[in-house]
């Protein structure tokens, strides 16, 4: 999906018409120059760039549940996500399952009990064939063309919830209420959402414009989570995945998922 | 024609009066929900979708089931349903726009409903939902408008009309396939994964839409001084049946491949639906009672004495279409989101709000329905005894 100016004035004028357009307003100046779409952060002279942005998930670097709370924490504060208290309301984008949640029919009775009871980060795919964007009424969730990240257009979203039937890692939330009275401090640098709207993991494209790397890799113990370009054959993602045994969620599906797993622990695994 | 509407016995203005309560409800609930957000209903981030779009789901089967007369009365020149080809018309005009409203509902940001005609999206099935359905809209305002138009001044419907007329028959077809369509594709949910279903939905749609047309002709007929006909309602009780037994069949499809290829995610949804899944039972009752009601009714239809009878043929209808509401309306929704995609279960049930709501929709739906009979009626009983060929 691409954008020009005219095509961006009329959106914006459209949605200011109906009253919801506000920040559409406020992102005119540098959506129409530079060609980038409305939900996305102009990149910076040092912003991090790929192909095809992916994540390996270490568990053996996992040691406690701290560990663990660390990097969700980091992720749920800076991205200003409420913390509603109750399971109905829920917004999450990333946070931790067991193997048999995470990896549902591939668990087997007599696995390793640590195996059984670690818990396993899990957060959006990224995937290369998203099934959240092909069935997008509006392609407010859509691929970004130039590193493959999954993102959501918060002031496209009909609030039709398609993208969170048609998702096969529950990665999507929707904002049953509002969200911004349940917010304990507030980032002033990322926006809020309003009623309505469903949201998930973006990989930090803010920071990734700014030459940061994504908050939960920053916040993970060393090693935790390995964030990199996939398509490049000499980052260190790509060694990883190629010299490692690792798997994905639910890959049979054709979905094409960005996050890898390394389960064993050690270095033969 | 209009005006035959404002016109009316004082039984029919309680009536209006009645529904016109329960929309007023539904409205009142419907700006709470609108303020506070979905929020209101029981819906969580594992089962996002619950009786609203499940009401959508049945009543897109109502609309298309119009069909089941237009086939007869157009392709094959079956002249006993030349008098209630309208009511079913008409029927699908009201569900319709019921599934428009239980749409808008539904979302989480309504103002923002033009999106999808300012952002079409070719690859997304629920753009192509929303082009067949207003589009099947148009159609039978169009046909049902003109061609009572017509008999009222006693003349034979406009030339111009019939390929509109024919354009019907595959756009109600096409309407519950595409609507099947938006289940049917979607990776990871395995209960829906399933190729019968647009052919299942099309069953269920043929043998509810014209139990309902039956038993609203016995309606019409006690109420006014219309008669449908004795013939007409036979013949619709015939095509109710075998689309009932497609039905089932179909059904039965389902359970035995997911039972006798004994994959756990094909057959854990209908674990939860019909047996229970780790001790969570809460739908079993309904299940069962679709199941019951829908074996109940087939038999009864299909044994000739109680069909020709219209007393029991009402009796099985009824119970055909409760089944049926069940079965599409409620488990088919919740059974594809229990369990969720991390194979937990997360139980939904509506909330008194959100079954308010749910039934302002329907008193909105039969308000429709109640003018557009009250206009057809009208125009019946003036016109009673002139035969007029279209």
């Amino acid at each position: 999906m691409s954008i020009d100016r005219r095509q961006f004035l009329k959106i914006a004028g459209i949605s200011s018409l109906l009253g919801i357009g506000a920040t559409a307003a406020s992102a005119t100046h540098n959506v129409w120059i530079k060609g980038i779409e409305p939900p996305q952060v102009e990149p910076g002279k040092e912003a991090l760039t790929a192909e095809h942005w992916a994540m390996v998930v270490d568990m053996s670097k996992f040691k406690t549940e701290e560990d663990i709370k660390k990097a969700v924490s980091a992720c749920h504060t800076t991205h200003n996500v409420p913390d509603f208290g109750n399971i109905k309301d829920e917004i999450k984008w990333i946070w931790k399952e067991k193997y048999e949640s995470a990896f549902p029919d591939q668990e087997n009775p007599y696995m390793e009990e640590k195996i059984k009871e670690m818990p396993f980060i899990v957060l959006c795919n990224h995937c290369e064939n998203p099934a959240c964007v092909r069935v997008c009424p509006t392609q407010a969730t859509f691929k970004r063309k130039q590193d493959g990240i999954v993102m959501m257009d918060m002031h496209r979203c009909i609030g039709c919830r398609f993208c969170m039937a048609a998702c096969p890692y529950g990665a999507r939330s929707f904002n049953y209420r509002d969200p911004r009275p349940f917010i304990k401090n507030e980032n002033k640098e990322y926006p809020t959402r309003t009623k309505g709207v469903v949201e998930k993991c973006t990989f930090c494209t803010e920071r990734l414009a700014v030459g940061k790397i994504p908050a939960c890799v920053e916040a993970a113990p060393k090693g935790g989570l390995i964030f990199g370009d996939l398509a490049d054959r000499n980052s260190e993602i790509r060694k990883i995945v190629e010299t490692r045994y690792t798997i994905r969620r639910k890959a049979e599906l054709g979905t094409g998922p960005s996050v890898y797993y390394l389960i064993g622990g050690n270095e033969h695994a | 024609m209009l005006e035959k509407a404002l016109v009316g016995s004082k039984k029919y203005w309680v009536w209006v009066a009645f529904l016109g309560f329960f929309a007023l409800s539904g409205l009142y609930y419907y700006l709470q929900q609108f303020k506070y957000g979905l929020g209101l209903t029981g819906l969580s981030r594992d089962v996002s979708w619950g009786l609203y779009i499940g009401q959508f789901t049945f009543l897109v089967g109502v609309a298309a089931s119009a069909v089941m007369l237009v086939i007869p009365h157009y392709l094959h020149d079956y002249k006993k349903f030349s008098k209630i080809v309208i009511l079913g018309e008409f029927l699908a005009i009201a569900a319709v726009t019921m599934c428009i409203l239980f749409i808008f509902v539904d979302m989480g940001q309504p103002m923002r409903i033009m999106n999808v005609v300012l952002h079409p999206t070719l690859n997304s099935v629920m753009f192509w939902d929303s082009v067949v359905l207003s589009g099947y809209l148009f159609l039978n305002l169009m046909i049902g408008w003109v061609t009572l138009s017509s008999d009222r001044k006693g003349v034979a419907p406009p030339k111009w009309i019939k390929p509109l007329i024919y354009l019907s028959v595959p756009w109600a077809v096409s309407i519950h396939t595409v609507t099947a369509f938006l289940y049917a594709g979607l990776p990871g949910r395995h209960f829906w994964l399933s190729a019968v279903m647009a052919a299942r939905f099309l069953a269920s749609a043929f043998a509810g839409g014209p139990a309902l047309l039956i038993i609203l002709a016995l309606i019409v007929r006690k109420v006014t001084k219309f008669d449908p006909g004795k013939e007409p309602i036979q013949t619709l009780g015939v095509i109710v049946t075998y689309a009932m037994f497609a039905n089932v069949f179909l059904l039965g499809l389902e359970f035995f491949t997911a039972f006798y290829s004994n994959i756990p995610g094909h057959m854990e949804s209908f674990k939860y639906l019909y047996a229970g899944l780790h001790g969570h039972n809460e739908l079993v009752p309904m299940m069962w009672t679709s199941s019951i009601f829908a074996l109940v009714s087939l038999v009864m239809l299909l044994i000739p004495s109680i069909r020709r009878n219209e007393v029991t043929l009402s009796f099985a209808c009824i119970m055909l279409f409760i089944s049926l509401w069940i079965d599409k309306g409620f488990g088919l929704i919740i059974g594809g989101f229990v369990p969720n995609m991390m194979n937990q279960i997360r139980p939904y049930w509506p909330t008194r709000q959100e079954s308010i709501i749910t039934l302002g929709v329907w008193a909105i739906g039969f308000l429709i329905l109640t003018f557009l009979y009250k206009i057809a009626v009208s125009v019946r009983e003036e016109t009673a005894g002139v035969e007029i060929e279209h």
